[in-house]
């Protein structure tokens, strides 16, 4: 709140911002200065300010994905500074704040970039593909009825907890941003993981991760070589742990599937 | 007029399993003749979605964000109430059903909101089914916590992101159906008009987010499934492409729009920290299990919350509501807080804040515990505002954070117009004038997964008419006025942009049809808003061209909504002299400022007519009988 932090005087800053008028079309970095910065802004809302400023002195603004702006909907998706969510570790783009940046600070902003997610517009970009990856298994098939009464499937806690920390995944892309291969291995194996884990997922475990990895392979993400970088700017902290749950099912899937081929 | 809700005959706990076996129904064969159009990807719309097509019928499903995964279901913390009793404390379908009347002030449809209660157990299995990581004990079994309005433990909980795992289990039900082709995905699309031929909603039209491209799409029924409209107050809990423009498109095509000015305040929330704030923090009710909700007795006391000692603390929810304590409802909750900082006894640099202070329960239960309960939500505070809530306490203050009003709909959740249906926070049925905790997301998840796909069958049944082309002159006329009216505001070029007449049309809201509403503020607001709208058709500014990814046009279309709505929710809170749930109109009060309703001249449900572009809404009314339910002043003492 303005007033209880320590460091509460306004910021002057330098934005170079990547402008692109569509997929077709080649963008580059403009620059801009933005003025009177409160540090207790969100960096979006900061984005808020230079847009309100653009578009009064006729000028476009920048096109950005966002909704929620609490960190759970995963549409945010600015890579700052050269990291996928910006300095903050563990923080959505929406959820990070001013007071991590100094007065007179440089911020490069860019958007996600991968082959698997091309622009639309400036900062924003198609992630399409990774709906298509949660297509191609990522689901319990159950019919709406019929199904068993709830306390019929005990779960031990700390499967049930393991399962969890999978499924906080918010698909916003930040692994593939982040990696060098612009795999999407980290949020692939989220699913996979979460799963294979729950007595529910058990069924369909092996086609689920065959089919997955299938269609990963065919949005045109890159492989996976164990760098770590996805883990490391995840903004809700999956594990790399579930890569290698990943590994394992898919090897065991392949040893044993009468599935596919 | 007055409208028949189609309520089925018979005792209560009988009305829905009847009318299942009462409604027609549609043989698998020709199911697949029947399409469906779907607005909206919430848990409304993603369980509605998955389970008609499950059932054989095709239905396209429409969404803004760039995922079905991202609608604002999606941002719900706290958790989902059923009546499973599984804590043996009491609990059964009857007390969810009356805990839910009487939380609403006595101002919903009792038959709806008994089937909603019925449903909820079935809501709990179903998600647990599709792989739902809900809390657990260590036996294994599902672990439930309390919530407000209700003496028993029957919500069910994901740590602080129910609503994320809840959608994901409905978005992981849709995917399926994509995969096996029986739901077509339109994301990045958003509908700007609905379309209606021989007086029959039969198709929406609709503008991709990126390319700009309008479009139209037919069907046999439609379903609004696109939440609430919080976001007319510019500052609330949801997110910001939050809208009203689907369902208010559909009332000025003949939808009544039912009890408009019904808005619940959230109590817990992050304080507006500055003019730049761009949206407000909802931290969960859960935190009321053990939080204290706190203010120093004294007027204008500045101290740091530590040294404010024990005995110059006022801990005003234990002492008013010794029974529910700390959780009370939202509306009550919300208007104790507003009431000591009207007083002056607020906290923090605005004086607009009252503490949540954990400090007792960390003592009682140590801080492992604390954090393995909140962790997250204390974290996420600590972010927003770069304080450390496990050393003070957090600082609160009330937003607005859900809307009860929504499209009237009948039993079957069907509109006034034949074959448009409304789900979720769209409709206004369950709620009355104040929603309990954790009941949206099962309201959702009830509408979609277990009510609409039984109804929709009723009225396919029926002879919905034939399939239509979008050749049809209504499709052509539709897309013809969404393409004027988009040209229309690129055309204005003036001088205040739309999120400038955004904040100026929330703040009236919030000042005078908030948390507190008198007949003159309402008046005033009335005459500011009309004021407002026409200077916005005059001078709001936008930029570039529709065939773009243009967000100045996608904010445009739905301030201008929002300024009409807006009017229509201070007609409603005007006319209505009685205040109840989160409708507080401080003319009608007890003498210990609590809600005094009038059901002699207000048990009904108001359900606005729209008359034209330059008319008064005109007022239908349902009457709410209560057979069950018997009307009391709600106490929670």
């Amino acid at each position: 709140m303005a007033g209880n932090n320590p460091n509460s005087t306004p910021m002057n800053l330098t934005l170079k911002v990547w402008r692109q008028k569509n997929a077709k079309t080649q963008g580059q970095l403009v620059t801009y200065n933005v003025k009177e910065i409160s540090p207790d802004m969100s960096f979006l809302e900061m984005f808020d300010v230079l847009n309100e400023d653009l578009l009064r002195q006729g000028q476009e603004p920048v096109a950005f994905d966002h909704d929620c702006r609490e960190g759970i909907c995963g549409m945010c998706s600015m890579y700052i500074n050269g990291r996928a969510h910006g300095p903050e570790k563990g923080t959505t783009t929406c959820q990070l704040h001013m007071r991590k940046f100094k007065d007179g600070d440089t911020i490069v902003v860019e958007p996600w970039r991968a082959n698997a997610f091309t622009v639309h517009k400036d900062l924003s970009t198609d992630r399409s593909a990774l709906d298509r990856i949660q297509q191609a298994g990522g689901y319990v098939s159950v019919n709406t009825g019929g199904v068993p009464d709830a306390n019929e499937i005990p779960i031990p806690k700390p499967i049930a907890d393991k399962a969890f920390d999978a499924a906080t995944c918010i698909q916003c892309g930040a692994c593939v941003a982040a990696c060098k291969n612009a795999s999407a291995m980290l949020f692939l194996s989220a699913k996979v993981s979460q799963l294979a884990l729950l007595p529910q997922g058990k069924v369909e475990r092996k086609t689920r991760v065959e089919n997955m990895l299938a269609q990963h392979d065919a949005e045109g993400f890159g492989s996976c070589t164990n760098i770590g970088a996805c883990a490391a700017e995840c903004p809700v902290g999956i594990s790399l742990d579930n890569i290698a749950m990943l590994n394992r099912e898919y090897i065991s899937a392949k040893a044993t599937s009468d599935n596919i081929g | 007029m007055i409208l028949d809700a189609k309520i089925p005959d018979g005792p209560i706990a009988e009305k829905w399993e009847k009318h299942k076996f009462n409604v027609k129904l549609v043989n698998p064969a020709n199911k697949r003749k029947y399409d469906i159009i779907i607005v909206g990807s919430g848990l409304a719309g993603a369980s509605a979605a998955a389970t008609l097509a499950e059932l054989g019928y095709n239905v396209k499903v429409f969404c803004f964000q760039d995922s079905a995964r991202r609608a604002h279901s999606i941002a719900a913390q706290g958790g989902i109430n059923a009546a499973k009793n599984y804590q043996n404390d009491g609990d059964s379908v009857y007390r969810l059903f009356y805990d839910t009347v009487k939380g609403g002030d006595y101002r919903a449809r009792e038959a709806n909101v008994y089937r909603l209660a019925q449903v909820s157990v079935n809501i709990i299995d179903q998600c647990v089914a599709q792989g739902v990581p809900f809390a657990r004990e260590y036996g294994g079994l599902l672990a439930n916590r309390s919530f407000g309005g209700a003496q028993v433990s029957r919500t069910f909980y994901a740590r602080g992101q129910t609503g994320q795992q809840l959608l994901l289990g409905a978005y992981s039900a849709l995917n399926r159906q994509i995969a096996y082709g029986k739901v077509q995905m339109f994301p990045r699309t958003e509908m700007l008009d609905l379309v209606m031929v021989d007086g029959k909603a039969r198709g929406i039209v609709t503008r991709h987010l990126v390319t700009g491209h309008i479009e139209s799409h037919s069907a046999h029924a439609v379903v609004l499934a696109t939440g609430g409209y919080g976001n007319v107050f510019y500052l609330s809990t949801n997110a910001m492409g939050s809208n009203t423009t689907a369902i208010w498109r559909a009332y000025k095509k003949g939808a009544f729009f039912g009890n408009p000015c019904f808005t619940q305040i959230h109590p817990t929330c992050i304080p507006v920290s500055g003019e730049y704030q761009s949206k407000l923090t909802l931290m969960s009710e859960s935190l009321r299990n053990d939080g204290r909700v706190w203010v120093p007795k004294a007027k204008g006391d500045k101290r740091v919350p530590r040294d404010i000692p024990e005995a110059e603390r006022d801990y005003f929810l234990e002492r008013k509501y010794p029974a529910f304590g700390n959780l009370v409802p939202r509306d009550v909750a919300s208007r104790n807080a507003k009431l000591a900082c009207d007083e002056g006894r607020g906290v923090g640099s605005t004086g607009l804040a009252v503490y949540l202070d954990f400090a007792d329960a960390i003592k009682r239960d140590g801080l492992d515990k604390v954090s393995q309960k909140y962790g997250n939500l204390f974290e996420m505070y600590a972010k927003i505002t770069g304080e450390d809530p496990y050393q003070s306490p957090m600082r609160i203050y009330p937003a607005v954070h859900y809307t009860m009003g929504g499209l009237w709909v009948d039993y079957n959740l069907m509109t006034t117009i034949p074959g448009l249906y409304a789900a979720g926070e769209a409709n206004f049925s369950d709620h009355g004038a104040n929603r309990l905790g954790a009941s949206a997301l099962m309201q959702g998840l009830a509408d979609g997964y277990f009510v609409l796909p039984y109804t929709i069958g009723d009225y396919l049944a029926q002879n919905p008419g034939p399939k239509i082309s979008t050749d049809h002159p209504a499709f052509k006329e539709s897309e013809t006025n969404v393409r004027a009216t988009i040209q229309k505001l690129l055309s204005i070029n003036g001088t205040k942009t739309v999120d400038e007449f955004h904040k100026e049309l929330g703040l009236l809201m919030w000042d005078y049809c908030g948390m507190a509403r008198n007949a003159e503020g309402l008046q005033f607001a009335k005459d500011k808003i009309k004021a407002l709208r026409e200077e916005f058709w005059r001078n709001v500014k936008l930029y570039g061209e529709n065939e773009d990814m243009n967000q100045t046009i996608e904010k445009a279309g739905r301030v201008a909504d929002f300024l009409e709505l807006g009017e229509l929710m201070v007609t409603d809170a005007l006319h209505r002299n009685e205040s109840c749930g989160g409708h507080f109109r401080e003319e009608y009060q007890t003498p210990e400022n609590e809600a005094l309703r009038d059901d002699t001249n207000f048990a009904y449900v108001a359900a606005w007519e729209y008359t034209g572009p330059n008319s008064e809404a005109r007022l239908n009314k349902e009457p709410l009988e209560f057979e069950n339910v018997k009307l009391t002043q709600r106490s929670y003492k």
